[in-house]
C-alpha cells in the first residue's frame, strides 16, 4: 500500500500546524461533534456576518486526517461567502463518497483536493468529514438564529451559555 | 525476564488456518494481531460449517426427517460439547444466544420483570473496565426499575480497586456483573474472590467470559458465578453465535427473554407455558449451523488442549510486553507483565493518534484495532480518547510481534 496516497505531504502540514485552530469570541453558534466509533471529537464556532462566514474557530482532537481536514476547512470558509462555503461543503463530501473515482475540483476544495486519497479508505472517511459535518451543522443553526433577529447573537466575551450545542454523529 | 517456550510447534499449527496465508495490500503477508476484535478459524471448523449446509442442512427439534434428526443431533451434541468446555454440570444450563452481548441483556432484561424483578433502592455493580455490552444492558436494566448502577473503580496499574469491595457490594447489592478478562487492559480479575461477597448478600453473580473461555482453562463451578457469558467468533468459532451458561435454579425461577416458538409448551390465545431448559430461553429457529460449527471449535481447541493454548498466549504476551517496553514513548494501558492477565495489549504511543499507528501498521499488513475498543470508560479512566491494541491467539507468533514492533518505530518517525 502507498502510505503516501493518503498521507499526502500537504495533509501532514496542516496535522502539525493547523491552521486557525483554537476557540474565539465572538461566535452565533458552537456545536460539538464526536466520530463514536473512535472518540475523536471536535468542537466548533461559527460567527456570520450576513451572508459571510466572519469567524470560524475549533477546538478538536483526533488522528491527523480529522485535524488537516479541520485546518483545510478554516481556510477554505473564513471570510467567505456562506454559499461559497456550502458549495466547498458539497464537492468535500462527493469527493470522500468517491472511493478516489472523482477528480476533484481545485478551483472550489484548494488544498483539501488532497484528501482524494483518503477516500480509497472507507474507515477514515468519517475522521475527514467530523469538521465538515459540524460546520455545516452549526452554520444552518447560525442562520436560522440570524432569521430570528440579531438579539440572540452573542456579544464578543459572552459566555453565557445561550450558544446552542448539540451533540450527533458525524455520519 | 525467562521465557518460556511455547508448548506446541506453532508453526505447524498455523497450517490449519488458511487465512494466515493471506497477503495483502502490495502482497505483504498478513500479521494478524487482532484476535480479541474476532480470532481466525482453522480448516477443521470452516469445513463443518460448508459441511453441515452441504449434507445436514434442516430446521431442527421439529422436522420428523432423516434431515431434522441430524440437524438435531448435531446441535444437541455440540450444546453437550460446550458444556463440558466450561465445567457445566448440565447441558440444559447451556442457552445459545448471538452472542456475549446477547447473552448478557438477557440476563439484564429477565431481571426487569417477574418475581425477581429489580425494584428502586436496590443496586447493581458492575467495574470501570467493562465493555460496552456489559455496562449498557445494566443501564437499561436501571432506567426500566429504579435501580442504582455502581461500579469498582480501577487502579493506575489496571487491577480492579477493591479496596472498597464490602461498601460497594452490600444488602441492597441484587447483581454483581464484570469482565473475566478484559479486553482492553488483558487484566485477568479474581472471580471467586468477588463471587463469594456478592453472594454474601444474596446477589447474582454475572461474569462476561468472552475474552477468558477462548484463552483460559474456565470452569464455572470453580468460579462459582451463576452466569457466564461467552461468543463462538473468539474462539475459533462462527460468528453469529454466543452462550450463555446459567445455574439451572436461576434459569428455572427467571421468567423467558424472547418469545415465539420453540420456547412454549403450550399456547392458547388466553396465555402461553414455557419449554423448559434450554429451549425456554431460545425462542425461534437457533444458529443451527453456526451451533454446530462452534462444537467443532471445542473440539479444536481440546485437540490442542486448552492448558497448551492458555500456555503460549502467557509465553506470547510475556514476549510481547518485554518488546513493546523497549519503544520509546510507548504506554501500555493495564498491567505491564504477563501476570494474571490475558492476550490483549493497549497501548498509545507518543502523540500519535492511534488510527495513525493502525494505518501505518496496515500498510505493512499488520492487522491491530484502533479507538476505544467498546470501552470509552476505562479510556477516560486512563486520560485518553482512544488506543491501540494488540492481542494475540493460539497462532500468534514472536516474529509477528517483532513486526509490530518495527511498525511502531515507523508509525513514531512518519508523524514525527
Amino acid at each position: 500500500m502507498q502510505l503516501e496516497s493518503m498521507y499526502q505531504e500537504i495533509i501532514l502540514d496542516h496535522y502539525r500546524k493547523p491552521h486557525h485552530k483554537g476557540l474565539r469570541n465572538p461566535f452565533d453558534v458552537e456545536v460539538h461533534h464526536v466520530n463514536p466509533t473512535c472518540g475523536d471529537e471536535i468542537t466548533l464556532r461559527v460567527k456570520l456576518d450576513g451572508d459571510t462566514v466572519s469567524d470560524m474557530s475549533y477546538d478538536s482532537a483526533g488522528c491527523s486526517i480529522s485535524q488537516a481536514s479541520a485546518s483545510m476547512l478554516a481556510d477554505l470558509v473564513i471570510g467567505r461567502d456562506i454559499d461559497a462555503g456550502l458549495r466547498a461543503h458539497r464537492e468535500f463530501v462527493a469527493l470522500m463518497q468517491s472511493k478516489g473515482e472523482v477528480e476533484p475540483d481545485e478551483e472550489i476544495l484548494e488544498d483539501a483536493v488532497a484528501f482524494t486519497g483518503v477516500s480509497k479508505y472507507p474507515a477514515r472517511v468519517k475522521c475527514a468529514l467530523l469538521s465538515w459535518m459540524a460546520w455545516k451543522d452549526a452554520t444552518a443553526q447560525a442562520r436560522v438564529k440570524a432569521l430570528n433577529g440579531p438579539a440572540s447573537t452573542l456579544a464578543a466575551g459572552d459566555t453565557s451559555p445561550a450558544a446552542t450545542s448539540s451533540e450527533g454523529s458525524s455520519s | 525476564m525467562t521465557l518460556t517456550n511455547s508448548p506446541y510447534d506453532v508453526e505447524l499449527l498455523r497450517k490449519d488456518f488458511p487465512i494466515l496465508d493471506r497477503r495483502v495490500h502490495d502482497n505483504v503477508p498478513l500479521v494478524y494481531l487482532d484476535s480479541a476484535n474476532t480470532s481466525q478459524k482453522p480448516q477443521q471448523v470452516i469445513d463443518v460449517l460448508s459441511g453441515f449446509y452441504e449434507q445436514h442442512n434442516s430446521n431442527i427439534h421439529r422436522a420428523t426427517h432423516a434431515l431434522g434428526e441430524e440437524a438435531t443431533e448435531a446441535y444437541e451434541t455440540a450444546r453437550l460439547k460446550v458444556a463440558a468446555f466450561i465445567g457445566a454440570t448440565s447441558a440444559d444450563e447451556i442457552v445459545f444466544t448471538k452472542n456475549s452481548t446477547e447473552s448478557l441483556n438477557l440476563v439484564a432484561n429477565v431481571l426487569a420483570w417477574g418475581e425477581r424483578r429489580l425494584r428502586p433502592g436496590d443496586e447493581v455493580v458492575v467495574t470501570e473496565m467493562e465493555h460496552h455490552s456489559n455496562i449498557v444492558p445494566w443501564q437499561l436494566l436501571c432506567e426500566r426499575t429504579g435501580a442504582t448502577l455502581r461500579w469498582f473503580g480501577v487502579t493506575d496499574e489496571g487491577r480492579l480497586d477493591l479496596s472498597n469491595i464490602d461498601g460497594l457490594i452490600n444488602a441492597r447489592t441484587k447483581v454483581v456483573s464484570f469482565v473475566h478478562v478484559s479486553n482492553i487492559l488483558g487484566t485477568l480479575n479474581p472471580v471467586p474472590l468477588i463471587a463469594a461477597r456478592a453472594h454474601a448478600v444474596g446477589a447474582i453473580v454475572v461474569v462476561d467470559a468472552s475474552q477468558s473461555v477462548p484463552q483460559l482453562p474456565v470452569d464455572v463451578q470453580a468460579l462459582g458465578v451463576d452466569f457466564l457469558a461467552f461468543t463462538g467468533h473468539k474462539m475459533c468459532g462462527p460468528t453469529g453465535v454466543g452462550v450463555l451458561w446459567g445455574r439451572r435454579e436461576l434459569l428455572e425461577a427467571l421468567p423467558p427473554f424472547l418469545g415465539g416458538g420453540e420456547m412454549i409448551e403450550t399456547v392458547t390465545m388466553q396465555g402461553s407455558t414455557y419449554a423448559g431448559l434450554p429451549h425456554k430461553y431460545e425462542a425461534g429457529t437457533p444458529p443451527i449451523a453456526e451451533a454446530v460449527t462452534l462444537g467443532a471449535a471445542v473440539d479444536y481447541l481440546n485437540s490442542i488442549g486448552i492448558d497448551a493454548i492458555a500456555a503460549h498466549e502467557q509465553h506470547i504476551t510475556a514476549y510481547a510486553l518485554a518488546a513493546l517496553a523497549s519503544v520509546p514513548g510507548l504506554r501500555i494501558l493495564g498491567p505491564t507483565e504477563a501476570v494474571d492477565r490475558g492476550g490483549a495489549v493497549s497501548f498509545t504511543l507518543n502523540n500519535v493518534h492511534p488510527h495513525d499507528v493502525a494505518q501505518i501498521l496496515d500498510g505493512d499488513g499488520i492487522a491491530v484495532r484502533a479507538g476505544h475498543h467498546c470501552g470509552r470508560p476505562i479510556h477516560q479512566r486512563f486520560g485518553v480518547a482512544a488506543s491501540t491494541r494488540a492481542s494475540f491467539y493460539l497462532y500468534t507468533t514472536q516474529a509477528e510481534i517483532d513486526a509490530l514492533v518495527v511498525g511502531l518505530d515507523k508509525a513514531k518517525r512518519f508523524f514525527s
